[in-house]
Order: structure tokens, then sequence, then C-alpha cells
């Protein structure tokens, strides 16, 4: 579904990026961690193509990201992303936040569009919330309201970008409860996360990346249990202290 | 048209720079002035004294109401009325600019003053400066610093202004320009060599604002 | 000081009919300047935002060019200039044939130098609403132009109400400017009135108030448009 194959990407002189080689197959969920500015948040990003890489390869559903003939937008609509600050548009309802895309970019007609969005929110468990706009939900609500707005593309695979990092400790749950269940009906996703917990339940593979490299990439269990190598073990041992 | 020539403008470089000089000179004096009276109005304002503080606020929006071309009529009128008798179209045009661009320096200086977090302005106190000392020595030097781009902004918003001095006949570089151009009927090398000129200098000031800028937010 | 009042001067025919007439002209210029500023500033102001590499240099080259040069001399460009430039016959039309060609170019000059103001006020505006918005939009999959007319623009526009009120102001105030070309706005008129009249400190405060008076009303009700446009959460740039 997604392969990443050496993708090393420069801001300037700085590599953000080192030949970093990673892959999502279909139904897998792959969790990202590691330090501040390790270049996870890049990654993700570029897998969308939000980022460009400068070297190697990465092909999302059999198109190859930065490739010239490769219509970027028709890629995003079927690859769902969620952001750490959630990015609702701030001039819609939660609802039409949900609806835009379908409307605009899947043609759906308003009519689908408004029932699937009805779904969706209900699945968030948010539908009394619908008519409001993001500035009067909880950052936790509009999380869960941005989720929904990416499902409601009908995504073959979910991005999370550091979901609950913006949120204050008490709403975190609700999000990841959401993203738990996403995860055991099946779908794809690669989420840049330091939820430890959350990876230990639902994750199949963790990547541990650090300064631009993926320094690991193993089974979750194997990972937690027997991480092989120094730096891994000492950021575990930091994380999970508290 | 004829030929573009040039000679127009190269037969009548000295004049031209005596125009330019009166254009420098306003701007320059304009500058200080406003920026003194603009000072002051800001300050009044933001210590909050009441009336005066009002009156301050008034003049201010009042004066950023009307058209600089009016204001320059008004001093124009009033100043001889005054004096009793006529006097040189640049004193009346200097206090036309300086009433005018002092409405523009309040509010930016404003602003710049209130960019200085407000526990500067207790920290000073708490050392025993008085209100006045604190403004002096604490709150205004790190404001104009952070204002530096915007005033120089503003001086050359201030340095194309200058050219309506126009409607008095006063003759800066414009008007010495348009004397030329209509004694010679050499309208088209005359007015694109003023844009030139003008453009030069404009965007050479800008170019500084903005490098000062970067070096600022850095 | 010596002086004769006489207020009474403005209510009188001819002069309030010049007062009237002025204003009117003042107005309608202002309008139809605001027309081409906002709509061509609008236009740069997404060419210099939008991720077109040739679309960015050309909005930074307009803007450049227009806000380096003083009103007033764009204004003799275009009056005194343009139509020697162009092919005799159209240079003819546009000095001669055209319907009032001072009223005509003034509106032109100030639209187009006022475009320039208004470009950078609506760049700000985009770059306000932020890249993270423009990357939730395109990561829904809209193209970069959806984007701007369902996210960047409705965003941009509502925090930028109050600038682009100051700029339409400006543009206001320098309407002024067509005087020098012979419109006979507003101040045209008053300036009239004193050389016809003497009465030069009537004439002006008769000026001076319908300039304000203009002016806080526009502000006034901007100020309510922006209260109906305004979305929860959102902070106007002042």
């Amino acid at each position: 579904m997604i392969s990443i194959q050496k993708a090393s990407k420069w801001y300037g002189d700085f590599q953000v990026l080192n030949e970093c080689s990673t892959s999502v197959s279909t139904g897998e969920v792959v969790v990202v961690c590691g330090p501040s500015g390790s270049g996870k948040s890049t990654l993700i990003k570029c897998v969308n193509g939000l980022e460009s890489i400068d070297q190697g390869e990465i092909i999302v559903d059999g198109d190859i990201v930065d490739a010239k003939k490769t219509n970027l937008n028709t890629l995003r609509s079927k690859i769902g992303m969620v952001f750490q600050s959630f990015e609702l548009f701030p001039h819609m309802s939660a609802i039409d936040n949900v609806i835009l895309g379908q409307v605009k970019v899947l043609k759906r007609t308003e009519e689908e569009a408004q029932i699937r969005a009805i779904e969706l929110m209900n699945q968030v468990g948010l539908f009394e919330h619908s008519s409001k706009f993001p500035a009067q939900l909880s950052g936790g609500q509009q999380q869960r309201v941005a989720i929904a707005r990416a499902l409601a593309m009908d995504p073959i695979a979910l991005l999370f970008d550091e979901p609950t990092s913006a949120l204050d400790p008490e709403m975190i749950n609700d999000v990841l409860d959401v993203m738990v269940d996403l995860a055991q009906e099946g779908m794809t996703m690669m989420v840049v996360t330091h939820e430890m917990g959350f990876a230990q339940k639902v994750a199949h593979r963790v990547v541990f990346m650090d300064e631009g490299r993926i320094v690991e990439d193993a089974p979750t269990d194997q990972f937690f249990n027997a991480p092989g190598s120094d730096r891994a073990r000492l950021f575990l041992s930091k994380i999970l202290t508290h | 048209m004829g030929e573009f020539d040039y000679s127009v403008i190269f037969d009548n470089i000295p004049f031209l720079i005596d125009g330019l000089k009166v254009t420098f000179l306003l701007t320059i004096l304009a500058v200080i002035g406003g920026m003194i009276l603009g000072t002051l109005l800001a300050l009044i304002r933001i210590a909050q004294i009441p009336v005066l503080s009002w009156i301050a606020a008034a003049y201010v929006n009042f004066f950023r109401s009307l058209p600089l071309i009016l204001v320059i009529f008004w001093l124009y009128f009033l100043v001889p009325l005054f004096l009793g008798r006529p006097v040189g179209s640049f004193y009346s045009v200097l206090i036309a600019f300086v009433l005018f661009e002092a409405a523009y320096y309040s509010e930016i200086i404003r602003a710049g003053i209130s960019s200085v977090r407000s526990g500067q302005i207790a920290a000073g106190r708490a050392i025993g400066l008085t209100y006045p000392q604190t403004m002096r020595h604490i709150v205004l030097p790190q404001a104009f610093r952070s204002m530096l781009p915007v005033l120089l902004t503003q001086a050359i918003v201030l340095f194309q202004d200058t050219s309506l001095v126009y409607v008095v006949g006063l003759k800066d570089f414009l008007v010495s320009a348009e004397l030329i151009a209509n004694r010679d009927q050499r309208l088209v090398e005359m007015f694109v060599f003023v844009a030139i000129v003008y453009f030069i200098f404009c965007f050479a000031g800008s170019l500084y604002a903005r490098h000062l800028q970067r070096k600022l937010a850095t | 000081m010596n002086y004769n009042w006489n207020w009474g001067i403005l209510f009188r025919d001819p002069y309030l009919g010049w007062l009237v007439d002025g204003l009117f002209w003042t107005i309608s210029l202002s309008l139809c300047a605001w027309v081409i500023a906002f709509s061509l500033g609008s236009l740069l102001g997404i060419m210099r935002t939008s991720s077109s590499r040739v679309l960015r240099l050309l909005g930074t080259v307009y803007v450049e060019l227009f806000r380096n040069v003083p009103l007033l001399v764009q204004l003799f460009l275009w009056y005194f200039v343009f139509p020697e430039l162009l092919p005799d016959d159209a240079g003819r039309w546009v000095k001669r044939e055209m319907p009032m060609p001072a009223l005509s170019t003034a509106i032109l000059a100030i639209g187009l130098y006022t475009a320039s103001r208004v470009c950078e006020q609506v760049r700000s505006g985009i770059e306000a609403v932020g890249v993270g918005q423009q990357n939730a939009g395109k990561a829904i999959g809209m193209t970069e132009p959806q984007v701007y007319k369902h996210v960047l623009l409705p965003n941009a526009f509502r925090i930028i109400i109050p600038p682009l009120t100051s700029e339409f102001l400006t543009i206001f105030k320098n309407s002024s400017l067509a005087l020098t070309i012979g419109v006979v706005e507003l101040t045209a008129m008053t300036r009239q009135i004193e050389e016809y009249t003497f009465q030069g400190f009537e004439a002006f405060t008769a000026a001076t108030v319908i300039y304000s008076v203009v002016t806080f009303t526009v502000m006034f009700l901007m100020r309510i448009v922006e209260r109906r446009v305004r979305v929860p959460g959102m902070i106007p740039v002042s």
C-alpha cells in the first residue's frame, strides 16, 4: 500500500530525512515514533506529497508520489490525513467540514454527502454538535471531527501526524478510542505519535526515527521487549518511566 | 511623438537637483517634526490622562480622515492669514506635513510602545524610576528599535507624499521637472525620468526597511 | 487676523450645488477605482501566495513598481505620457474622444496604484490563515484553486475587512489628486469656491466636515459588516 524507499530530504544544508525506507501494507497499523526533530512529521507529510523528497521514492497505491505524471489531488483524496492542530475549516460548521470534500472532490450530491456526514458524526460520537463551528468545540471534539472529515473521503489509508499532541490530557483518550476502533476494523494506518499505550494495543509494527534516520523498524512486541538499538532503548526508558 | 530625447534631462541637471534638494529637505524636516509631535500624541494617549488623551485620539482620527491635499490647501490659506503677511509656500507646506504625518506616526509609535511587554514598565517602576523616566529610558528605546522598519516605510510614504506640494506650486523635484517638460515640450522624457528617480530612492529604501525587519526578527 | 465671516455662502447658489457635485464626483471616482483596486489586488494577492514561481514573480514586480512611484507621478504618466506611447489614432482617442478622459484616467491610475496595496493586504490575510489550513485542504484532495476558493479566501477576506476598509478610505482621500488633471471633485470645488468668494475658511471647513463624516460613516458601517460575517474564534487583524 505505502512503500518508502531510501527517501532523503534537505532543508538547505540540513538533512531532515536520511535514506528512510519502510512500508505499510493493506490493513496494517504502523506507529512512527522518535524524539522531536527526528523527521517523523516530515516523513509522513511526504507520503501524501504535502512535502516533497529530494532523493528516493515513495509509492502509494501503485503511484510514485513525486512523479510528474501522478495526480497528487487524486492520490490525496484516497489517503486521509489528520493533523496535530486539527486544521478544521473555521468558517464552516463541523458537519460542513465533513461535507466539503465529498461534494467538491468526490462530486457527490449534497444529499449523499449529508447522509454520509451524519453517519460519520455519529461514529465519532459528535452528532449533536454537528452545527457548531470549530471554535465552539473542545480540542478533542475538533480532532474527532477532523477524523470524520478524513473518513468521509472513503480513504484506503489514513495518516496521523501527532493527533493527540495538542490536546489536554483528559481529551486524549476520546480521540485514541476512535483510532483504536478504526484500527480494529482493519483500516490501514500510519501514525506518528508518542502514545506508546496506543502502539502496544493496536500497532503491528513500530518505526523508530532519530536524526532523520529510521533506526529501528520492528514488530510491536519486539520493539517494546527487546529494542535492537541503544537509542530506542534510551527513548523508551525516558517515555515509559511515568 | 519624436525620438526619446535624453538631452532635455542632461541639459537641466542642476535645475532638477535643486528641486530634488527641496523634496529631500521637506521630507527630512517633516519626518523629524512628525515624529516629535507623533510621539507626544502617542504618549498622551497611552498615559490615559482624562480629556488630553481624548483630544489626542480625536486629533489622530480627524487628520487620518482628511486628504493631504486638503490639509495643504488649509495651511496655505491659514498661515499667511494668521501672520498677516504672505510667506513662502515652503513653511505653510511644512507645517501641513508635520500636522498631517504626526497623526500617522502617532499610530505607529503607539503600536510600538504597546508591543513592549507591560512587565517592562513594572520592572522600571520597581527599581524606583518615575513613569516619565520609565518611558524615556526603558520603554521608548525598545519600542523605537522594534519600530524602525515601519518608521522607515512611513518616511518613504512621506517622501512620495511630498510630490503633492505640486498643488501650491512649490518648486520640488516634480514641479521643477514639470516646468522643464512644459517649456521644452518634452513631457514623455521628463515624467518617465521623474518616475525612475522616485522609484530608485523608494525601492532602495524599502529594500533597506526589509533588511532591518529581517535583522530584527533574528 | 482680519477676516469677514460668511457661513451663509455655503448654502447659496451656485456654491451649494458645487459642493454637492464635488461630493458626487469624489464618491463616483472612489467607487469605480475601488472596483479595479479590489479585483486586481485580490488577483495579485492570490498570485503572490500561489505555488507558481512565475505568478509569484509577476505579482512581486507589479507591487514593487506601483508602490515605489508617487501616485501623483503615476497619474501624470497615465494622463500625459501613456497616450503619446500609443499609435497615433489610439493616442488621440485616449486624449480627446474617450468619454471624460480626465476622470477615466484618474480612476485607472488610482485603481491600479491601490491594487498594489490591496494585494499586500490579501497576501497577509492568506498567510495569516496559514500553511496548516492549506495542507488540510490539499489533504482531502482539493486542487489549488479549490483550496483558495473554499478555504483560504473565505477566511482571509473575513480577517482583512478592517485593513481593506482603510484601503478604501485611502482611495477616497487620494481621489483628491484627480484635481491636478482637472477633475472637479470635492477638494477642487472648495478651492474654486475660495477663489470666487475669498471665503476660504468656510469652503475648506465644508470639505473637511464632508470628508470626516463620510470616513466615519464608512468605518461604522464596515464594523457592522465585520460583525455580521464574523465566525466564532476568528480574530481580525487590525
